[in-house]
């Protein structure tokens, strides 16, 4: 304690006069929901703090800077359970802090973002990948950090089609968000010319995820499940809701290569990567949590920093400023993808390079060579300016 | 007539083939684990040390008998023997050196740790450790200005270029710069430092005196994409008339007037450069492509490249020793 008050005082003879001043108190709030969601790998079952760990380091490193600028940044993390009201907690929530990263579902982010719309508060959804959220249902008070499902289907189909792998058995789970991505992977083949030889369901006829005879029955199952296909390159499994696709590599009744919610994955993060000096923040990460980073803690940490980036370029801690520089031409993002990510202003979705990953290894990123654009690369990944439904209000 | 000109085309062709003196670059190879010895005179790879993991920033001592060079992995410097080519002795820096910077006595050593958010001072001579200093996060881009009174260190997730009094090693200034600052980079005079903003895609022009942002410079390409202009390596020459600037997975190395801060070309290169060093009679200037596995020699007073040199993977940091 003596020691503490040392040292403080030390800083505080240190400090230029400007710093000796009250630091500009940044508030920022976590908001999301209790429980983890089922995973067919015990290997990925997310942990408790999933997302809510990359936000808390993005704080650490906002708060270094900060420290140079006079800005503290504070984190408020707020968990609904089943059927707490999220309008009211999002309310509550707001009346301490100016920016919200959201790791809701889509309707009750909506429901969160309609209740805010007149107080200022900036919304950062790190969660939610449907596209409606950047279409039809955008919001001016939203700024969507977590790719889209068509960004994430357009990344795996141009390394396919790079690959040469155009001939695609699909397989899709009976769930709605199977669904959703389903038509993401069915719009991204049409788009990069790939072609679905054929399409199969697989019926989540419900059964528990974990077992102890699981294994045998499966290798008799998926087999069978997968034989008397037309001739193929690759299977591409759309399943969200982890009820097979997991099961699908190297069960398959050819011998072929798995993509999509098996096998080969796009996703925004994976703790295999490592170049762009990634391997600092997953060091940094590691350190402070004691496992590895996930696409959600990726994300959440992504938003948080958006904020501090537009804190220390505005040298304000006021939402309107702050929003207004990341809606603004101004603002980019380093977030070891290997280029600046920037906001689409038609629907304040954010840029971003997608790896493709084997779950050890990151085996590729992309946009892929080739795939050209006059704006930017990036937005070869997910619905365009020309094709964009949202009209943000 | 005839005889003339053959004898002028000769003579140009001597001045073009055999360099008034020869040096010797070390260049980094960031995957191989090595280290290549160049000779300038031939132009050819004379020598391949092995050292420790992902060697990065390398720099020759100031009396030329060493290279010392940062191997990330390993978090240390190890110390490379001119004489006898080969890795001699270990510095005690902190984890994951990248780049320092030597000062002007060659005595003090200062690393910057991109892991734990410091500036190690390390005492050459004594191998021993002499302090730190708290910076912003993954320190990386040092340089020491002319007088030596101040070391700048850039934090690439911080976005600052720091400014730290080397007799007190306290931070003095703190200046904001684009994304991802990696490089620094002083005017003989101390009229400017320029940084690199990897990320940003810029070179933010400070006065070292006012420590502010003067003047930003930015560079367009035509047919590519600016996300794909990413500034890193700068070589000023002594005169801090003309400024050299790598352009990274641009492939090409820009070339500045120093003056109007306007730039004049651009030179092709190998994929990804990345770092950069003069030859001591500012005749050449030796670039690191990182991703093609070679140097590109550049002649700089004709503002072109002349040759191509393969070293180990993924080369990363160059220096040449001073005569």
């Amino acid at each position: 304690m003596i020691r503490w008050l040392v040292a403080a005082i030390g800083f505080c003879i240190a400090a230029t006069p400007v710093l000796a001043a009250d630091p500009i108190e940044i508030g920022i709030g976590y908001l999301g929901r209790t429980g983890v969601k089922p995973k067919l790998s015990l290997v990925e079952l997310p942990a408790e703090n999933d997302g809510l760990a990359g936000a808390r380091l993005a704080i650490e490193d906002n708060n270094t800077t900060g420290k140079f600028l006079n800005q503290h940044f504070t984190l408020e993390a707020v968990r609904l359970k089943d059927n707490e009201d999220v309008a009211k907690a999002a309310a509550a929530l707001a009346e301490r802090t100016g920016f919200i990263i959201a790791d809701l579902p889509a309707d009750d982010l909506l429901k969160a973002a309609n209740t805010l719309r007149d107080r200022g508060t900036l919304l950062l959804n790190a969660g939610a990948i449907d596209d409606r959220l950047r279409e039809q249902d955008c919001r001016a008070n939203v700024i969507h950090v977590a790719p889209t499902r068509s960004m994430l289907a357009d990344a795996l189909a141009q390394y396919l089609v790079w690959k040469q792998w155009k001939r695609w058995l699909f397989v899709v789970g009976s769930h709605d968000q199977d669904k959703l991505y389903a038509d993401a992977l069915r719009r991204a083949a049409t788009r990069f010319g790939a072609k679905i030889v054929q399409e199969r369901t697989f019926e989540d006829t419900g059964g528990a995820r974990r077992t102890d005879s699981g294994v045998t029955l499966i290798q008799r199952q998926i087999p069978v499940f997968t034989q008397q296909a037309p001739a193929y390159d690759v299977l591409v499994a759309a399943d969200e809701s982890e009820v097979f696709a997991s099961y699908l590599p190297y069960r398959t009744w050819d011998p072929r290569p798995v993509a999509g919610s098996a096998g080969l994955i796009p996703t925004s993060w994976h703790a295999a990567q490592d170049q762009w000096g990634a391997i600092q923040i997953q060091n940094r990460f590691t350190k402070l949590n004691s496992r590895h980073m996930t696409a959600l803690d990726m994300q959440a940490w992504t938003a948080a920093r958006m904020i501090g980036e537009a804190a220390s370029r505005t040298k304000s801690g006021d939402p309107k400023a702050v929003s207004e520089f990341l809606k603004g031409p101004d603002f980019s993002i380093a977030a070891f993808k290997g280029r600046r990510l920037t906001l689409r202003d038609w629907n304040l979705q954010l840029r971003q390079p997608i790896l493709l990953v084997d779950g050890r290894m990151v085996v590729s990123v992309s946009p892929q060579e080739g795939f050209l654009h006059q704006v930017s690369e990036l937005d070869t990944l997910g619905a365009d300016r020309p094709e964009t439904k949202c009209k943000l209000q | 007539m005839w005889r003339c000109c053959l004898l002028s085309g000769l003579a140009a062709w001597l001045a073009a083939v055999s360099p008034a003196s020869a040096f010797i670059a070390y260049v980094s190879n960031e995957k191989s684990n090595t280290v290549s010895v160049i000779d300038t005179n031939s132009w050819t790879v004379t020598k391949t040390i092995k050292v420790g993991q992902r060697p990065r920033g390398i720099e020759f001592t100031r009396d030329g008998k060493f290279v010392f060079v940062a191997v990330g992995d390993d978090d240390s410097i190890q110390v490379i023997d001119v004489a006898k080519q080969e890795v001699v002795d270990t510095l005690p820096s902190g984890p994951d050196p990248e780049l320092f910077a030597l000062d002007a006595d060659g005595k003090i050593l200062y690393v910057a740790n991109e892991n734990d958010n410091t500036v190690t001072i390390i005492d050459v001579e004594k191998r021993a450790r002499l302090g730190e200093i708290q910076v912003g996060v993954e320190p990386e881009g040092m340089a020491i200005s002319p007088d030596g009174s101040i070391l700048i260190n850039t934090s690439e997730t911080t976005n600052m270029a720091h400014f730290i009094d080397t007799k007190t090693r306290q931070i003095v200034a703190n200046v904001l710069v684009d994304a991802r600052p990696r490089f620094a980079e002083f005017k003989r005079d101390n009229s400017e430092v320029w940084v690199s903003s990897e990320i940003g895609g810029t070179i933010s022009v400070i006065d070292p005196i006012k420590r502010e942002v003067t003047k930003k410079i930015t560079f367009e390409i035509p047919g590519l994409r600016s996300e794909a202009i990413q500034p890193v390596g700068i070589g000023m020459t002594k005169d801090g008339k003309t400024a050299f600037v790598a352009l990274g997975p641009a492939n090409r190395v820009a070339v500045v007037d120093a003056t109007s801060h306007k730039v004049i070309k651009y030179l092709l290169v190998g994929q990804r450069v990345w770092h950069m060093a003069f030859t001591p009679d500012e005749k050449y200037l030796m670039v690191t492509n990182g991703v093609s596995n070679d140097v590109s020699v550049i002649d700089v007073a004709a503002q072109k490249v002349i040759k191509t040199i393969q070293v180990g993977e993924l080369p990363w940091g160059i220096t040449i020793a001073q005569p």
